[in-house]
C-alpha cells in the first residue's frame, strides 16, 4: 500500500557523552577531594554531636535569628546528627555520579505470562487438584466445612467482648440529680448567682463528696457550661425560662456533634462556637444550631438556688448529653 | 588482582558454598533500574519508614504507655503539681529531661509527615503515568492499603501523648464509631473500655500502634519491593526505550551508591527538621480533659481533609422509631471516604474495562496523552483539596479576616461545583498541550528569529526539532474507542446491550485526542514549503 501512514522512527538510544571525570584524570581526582571532604565534613558532624551531649549544660539557651530562644544542647545534638548524615549521602551520591560508571545499559524485559504449555499444563493441574478433593461431589463436605469455618470466625470477635462492659444507659446518663450543686472547674467552689456578672461564663461541674476523686469519663459527660445574660436578653419558652435563673443558663459544655468541649463563647451576639467544627448555637435561643454540622442544640441544664443561695440543678439532663448514638430515641 | 578484590571474591565464594546464591545473586547485582527524579518519591516513603522505626524504637525506651494518673514533678514549670497521665508525663519528661529526646520526637514526627506526603505524591506519580496499569495492579492496592494503614497509625501516633489536642482527636473518633448504626455504642464501649476516655485506651492503641501495625507495614513494604524488584521498573518513554527493555544503570555498584546515599540523605533533611523546626509542642497545650479544648484544634495535614468533609457536612440526623442515624457524622466520617479509597483501588480495573485494554505496560505515559485519566486525577485532588482547606478554615478566616461561614459556604459549594470544572479544564489543557506537541513535531520549534523577505513581509524562523525529541512526542499510542455491538443482526437490542452502551461511551471520552504527528504529515508539508 503506497498510502500507508509512517510513523516517525525511534532514533535508537543516543550516544554516551563522557563526563570531564571519564576524560580528565584532574577533574577525576578533584571529585575524589569532593567526596573525602563531604566524608570528612561528616565526622566533624558527629563530633559536634557528641560534643553537644556530654559538654552542654541543659540549662543553655541562645538567640538564634528565625529560631529564637533555642536550646543549644537539642539544637547541637540534632545539627550534628543532620549534618553527619546528610554529608554521608552528598558524597555517596557524588561519588556515584562523577566517578562510577555513567554508562546507560539495556536489559531485556519477559513477558509475565507463562509459555502456553506451562500455563494449560498449570490450569489442568488446579482442576485436576480440585476435582481430586471432590468438593463438588461432596456437598455434604462442602457445607459442613462452610458452616465450621463460618462458626470459627465468630471465636476472635466473641474473645474480644471483654473488652469492655455494655454500653447499658450509660450514654444517656450524666451526675447530675436533682439539688446537685454547680462547682467551678478547676477549684470546685460553689457558686452563688452574684459571683457571675453579666456577660461572664463560667466552667462547671457537679459537687462530689469531699475526698472522692472525679473520673475524666464522668467530666466527659458532666461538665456543664453557665453563661449570664441580662433575663430581658432570652428568647425562650415559659419552660425553658424557667430552668434559667436570674439571668443565669446552663449548658451541656460537650458538643452534640462529636463531643468537643464548646468553649468559644461569642459575648457580643451571644454565640457559642465549637472549636472542632465551628458548630454554632444561639444561647439567646436555649443553645439552638444556626450554623455547621451539630444537627441538635446543646442540652439545657434546669437551674435554681438551694436554700444556702448557691446554684444547683433543678433535675438532671432531660436528655443524653454528647454526640448521636443509635439508641438516642430524640 | 588487589588484595581487596580478592576479599571480594573469597567472601562471595563463601556465601556462594552455603546458598548457592551466585545464579541468582549474579543476575540481581547487576539489575538494571532507570533513573528518573520521580522514582526517589517511593524511596522517599521507604527511608522514612525506616526512620520511624529507628526513632520509634528510641521513644520506646522512655515512653509510658498508661493512664495512671501522676502529678507531673519534672523540670517544665508551667505543668508542676498538675495532675496528668503517665503517658503524658513520659512524653513530657523524654522532652526536657532526656538528652536528644525531643530531637527524637520531632525527627519521629517530621518523618511520619514526610512518609504521608511520600507517599501520597508517589501515588499521583503512579497514577498520573500510568505506572498501575498491567501487570502492576497488585502493588497499586497494595500502595492504596499503604496509604490507608498510613493515615490509621499516624492518627494513632499522634494520640499517643494524651494531650489536649490529641485527646480531642480521640473523642472525635470515639464520636465516629458511636455513630455507626446499630452496634455503635457497643464498639465505643468495647474500644473504649466504657465511657470515653476511660483508661483504657492509650496502652491499646499503643500495641496497635507499635507492634501490629509496623508489623503490618513491614510485610505489605516488602512483598510491594519484591514486586517492583521482579516486575522491572517501568520507564519513561523516550530514543531507544521499548515496552520490552529496561534503560538504566546496574544495581552494584551504581544504584546501590545512590539509593543508599539517599537514604543518608533523607535521614540527614529529616534530622535537620527535627532539629531546628518545633512540632507537636505538647507541653503548650496541657494534659488531656473532656471539658477542655484549645482554640483552633487542627488535626495532622493527612487527616485534615477527613476533618474539613465533617466540618462541611449539613447537619442532618435522621430520629426514627427511637432510634438516631447521623447523616452529618456517617456521611462525611466513613461513606465519602469509603467511596473514595474504593475507587482510588479499583481505578485500575476500572480503566482497563472502560478502554478495554487488556495489554501489560511498562512505558509509561506522558499525563497529557492521557487526557481522561489526567481530568480525572485532577478532578479527585481537586476535591480533597477542598476538603484539606476546609479543615484549616478557622485558621484560614482567622489568618485573611474572613468570617468561618464565608469560609464553610465557600467549600460547600465549591466541593461540588469545582471538580467537574477542573475535570473540564484539565481535559482541554492536555489536549492543547497534544496539539502543541504536534505542532512542535510539523512545525519544528520557533526561534525567536525574524527575517525579512524580500517582498517586505516578516517571517519567524522555525528550527526542526531533533529526531529524538520528535520520537518522544510522537511514540505514545493513541487507541481507537471500543466498538461493543449494542444490537444484534436484526437491529434488536441484545442483553447487555446497556452495559456495553455504556463502555462504548466511556471508552469514546478516553479516545479523544489530538492525532499526534506522522514522518508522512511531515513530508507532505515539506513539499509544500
Amino acid at each position: 500500500m503506497s498510502n500507508e501512514i509512517e510513523l516517525i522512527k525511534d532514533p535508537g538510544l543516543p550516544a554516551h557523552v563522557h563526563r570531564s571525570t571519564d576524560t580528565d584524570p584532574k577533574a577525576a581526582a578533584r571529585a575524589e577531594r569532593q567526596v573525602a571532604i563531604l566524608f570528612g565534613l561528616s565526622a566533624i558532624g558527629t563530633l559536634t554531636l557528641i560534643y553537644s551531649y556530654i559538654f552542654i549544660k541543659d540549662d543553655v539557651f541562645v538567640f538564634i535569628p528565625i529560631l529564637g530562644q533555642t536550646h543549644l544542647q537539642q539544637l547541637g545534638i540534632g545539627m550534628g546528627m543532620a549534618i553527619a548524615l546528610f554529608c554521608i549521602g552528598a558524597g555517596l551520591i557524588h561519588w556515584a555520579k562523577t566517578l562510577m560508571p555513567d554508562e546507560e545499559v539495556i536489559a531485556q524485559r519477559h513477558e509475565f505470562r507463562s509459555e502456553d504449555a506451562d500455563r494449560s499444563e498449570f490450569i489442568k493441574t488446579v482442576k485436576e487438584g480440585a476435582s481430586a478433593a471432590g468438593l463438588g461431589r461432596r456437598p455434604l463436605i462442602k457445607s459442613t466445612l462452610g458452616a465450621a469455618l463460618g462458626l470459627s470466625a465468630l471465636s476472635p470477635i466473641l474473645l474480644l467482648r471483654d473488652l469492655g462492659p455494655l454500653p447499658k444507659d450509660d450514654l444517656s446518663k450524666t451526675s447530675w440529680k436533682a439539688g446537685t450543686r454547680l462547682v467551678t472547674d478547676p477549684g470546685d467552689r460553689p457558686l452563688r448567682p452574684e459571683d457571675l456578672e453579666v456577660g461572664a461564663v463560667a466552667q462547671t461541674l457537679p459537687e462530689i463528696a469531699p475526698g472522692e476523686h472525679r473520673l475524666l469519663s464522668d467530666i466527659g459527660k458532666d461538665a456543664v457550661l453557665l453563661i449570664r445574660l441580662r433575663p430581658e436578653e432570652f428568647n425562650l419558652d415559659a419552660e425553658r425560662l424557667s430552668w434559667t435563673h436570674e439571668g443565669i443558663i446552663a449548658f451541656s459544655k460537650i458538643c452534640s456533634h462529636m463531643g468537643c468541649a464548646v468553649a468559644l463563647y461569642e459575648q457580643q451576639t451571644k454565640h457559642l462556637l465549637c472549636p472542632c467544627h465551628q458548630s454554632t448555637f444561639d444561647v439567646t435561643r436555649a443553645a439552638k444550631v444556626i450554623f455547621g454540622p451539630a444537627a441538635r442544640p446543646l442540652p439545657q441544664l434546669a437551674i435554681t438556688v438551694d436554700a444556702e443561695g448557691y446554684l444547683v440543678a433543678q433535675a438532671p439532663f432531660n436528655e443524653p448529653v454528647g454526640p448521636s448514638f443509635w439508641e438516642r430515641s430524640s | 588482582m588487589t588484595a581487596r578484590e580478592r576479599i571480594a571474591g573469597n567472601v562471595a565464594g563463601y556465601v556462594d558454598d552455603r546458598t548457592g546464591a551466585a545464579k541468582w545473586m549474579k543476575k540481581n547485582l547487576t539489575k538494571v533500574f532507570p533513573d528518573h527524579w520521580s522514582f526517589l518519591l517511593g524511596e522517599i516513603c521507604l527511608y522514612s519508614f525506616i526512620i520511624l522505626l529507628l526513632s520509634g524504637t528510641f521513644l520506646t525506651f522512655w515512653f509510658d504507655p498508661s493512664m495512671r494518673e501522676v502529678v507531673y514533678d519534672g523540670s517544665y514549670e508551667p505543668l508542676k503539681g498538675l495532675e496528668m497521665s503517665a503517658a503524658y508525663a513520659s512524653t513530657l519528661d523524654i522532652s526536657f529531661e532526656v538528652r536528644g529526646g525531643l530531637l527524637m520526637r520531632q525527627i519521629h514526627h517530621w518523618a511520619a509527615l514526610i512518609f504521608m506526603v511520600g507517599i501520597v505524591v508517589h501515588l499521583l506519580r503512579v497514577y498520573f503515568t500510568g505506572a498501575f496499569r498491567k501487570p502492576r495492579e497488585f502493588n497499586w492496592i497494595i500502595g492504596v492499603g499503604l496509604l490507608t494503614l498510613g493515615i490509621v497509625e499516624g492518627f494513632l501516633g499522634y494520640s499517643l501523648p494524651d494531650d489536649l489536642l490529641s485527646g480531642t482527636g480521640i473523642r472525635i473518633a470515639e464520636a465516629i464509631i458511636q455513630a455507626l448504626p446499630l452496634v455503635g455504642s457497643y464498639l465505643a464501649f468495647f474500644a473504649f473500655d466504657g465511657a470515653f476516655p476511660g483508661t483504657a485506651f492509650i496502652p491499646r492503641i499503643y500495641t496497635v500502634h507499635v507492634l501490629l501495625l509496623p508489623g503490618i507495614f513491614l510485610a505489605l513494604i516488602t512483598v510491594h519491593l519484591m514486586l517492583v524488584w521482579y516486575q522491572k521498573h517501568t520507564q519513561f518513554p523516550g530514543p531507544g526505550r521499548t515496552e520490552k527493555n529496561v534503560v538504566g544503570y546496574p544495581l552494584m555498584p551504581v544504584y546501590m551508591a545512590k539509593a543508599g546515599g539517599f537514604f543518608f540523605i533523607v535521614f540527614g533533611v529529616t534530622a535537620f527538621l527535627g532539629a531546628v523546626a518545633s512540632i507537636n509542642p505538647i507541653w503548650l497545650y496541657g494534659p488531656y480533659t473532656p471539658g477542655q479544648i484549645s482554640a483552633g484544634s487542627q488535626p495532622d495535614w493527612y487527616m485534615g481533609w477527613l476533618d474539613g468533609l465533617v466540618r462541611m457536612a449539613p447537619p442532618l440526623e435522621t430520629h426514627a422509631f427511637g432510634h438516631t442515624i447521623s447523616w452529618n457524622i456517617l456521611i462525611p466520617g466513613l461513606i465519602l471516604p469509603g467511596i473514595m479509597f474504593t475507587g482510588l483501588a479499583l481505578y485500575p480495573f476500572i480503566e482497563s474495562w472502560a478502554t478495554g485494554d487488556k495489554r501489560e505496560h511498562h512505558l509509561l505515559d506522558r499525563p497529557r496523552n492521557t487526557p481522561n485519566r489526567t481530568a480525572i486525577g485532577v478532578m479527585a485532588l481537586t476535591f480533597t483539596l477542598v476538603s484539606l482547606i476546609n479543615g484549616g478554615n478557622d485558621i484560614i478566616a482567622t489568618t485573611f479576616h474572613l468570617t468561618i461561614n464565608q469560609m464553610m459556604w465557600f467549600s460547600r459549594i465549591a466541593i461540588i461545583v469545582l471538580p467537574p470544572i477542573a475535570f473540564v479544564i484539565t481535559k482541554r489543557l492536555c489536549l492543547s498541550l497534544q496539539r502543541a506537541d504536534r505542532d512542535l513535531v510539523l512545525h519544528g520549534r520557533e526561534t525567536g528569529r525574524l527575517v525579512r523577505m524580500p517582498s517586505g513581509e516578516f517571517v519567524e524562523v522555525h528550527e526542526p526539532i531533533s529526531p529524538e525529541k520528535a520520537w518522544l512526542l510522537t511514540s505514545h499510542e493513541q487507541l481507537a474507542p471500543l466498538e461493543l455491538p449494542e444490537h444484534d443482526a436484526s437491529g434488536v437490542r441484545r442483553a447487555g446491550s446497556i452495559k456495553n452502551k455504556i463502555r462504548n461511551r466511556v471508552s469514546r471520552a478516553a479516545a479523544v485526542a489530538v492525532p499526534k504527528a506522522t514522518e508522512t504529515e511531515r513530508r507532505e508539508l515539506e513539499g509544500h514549503h
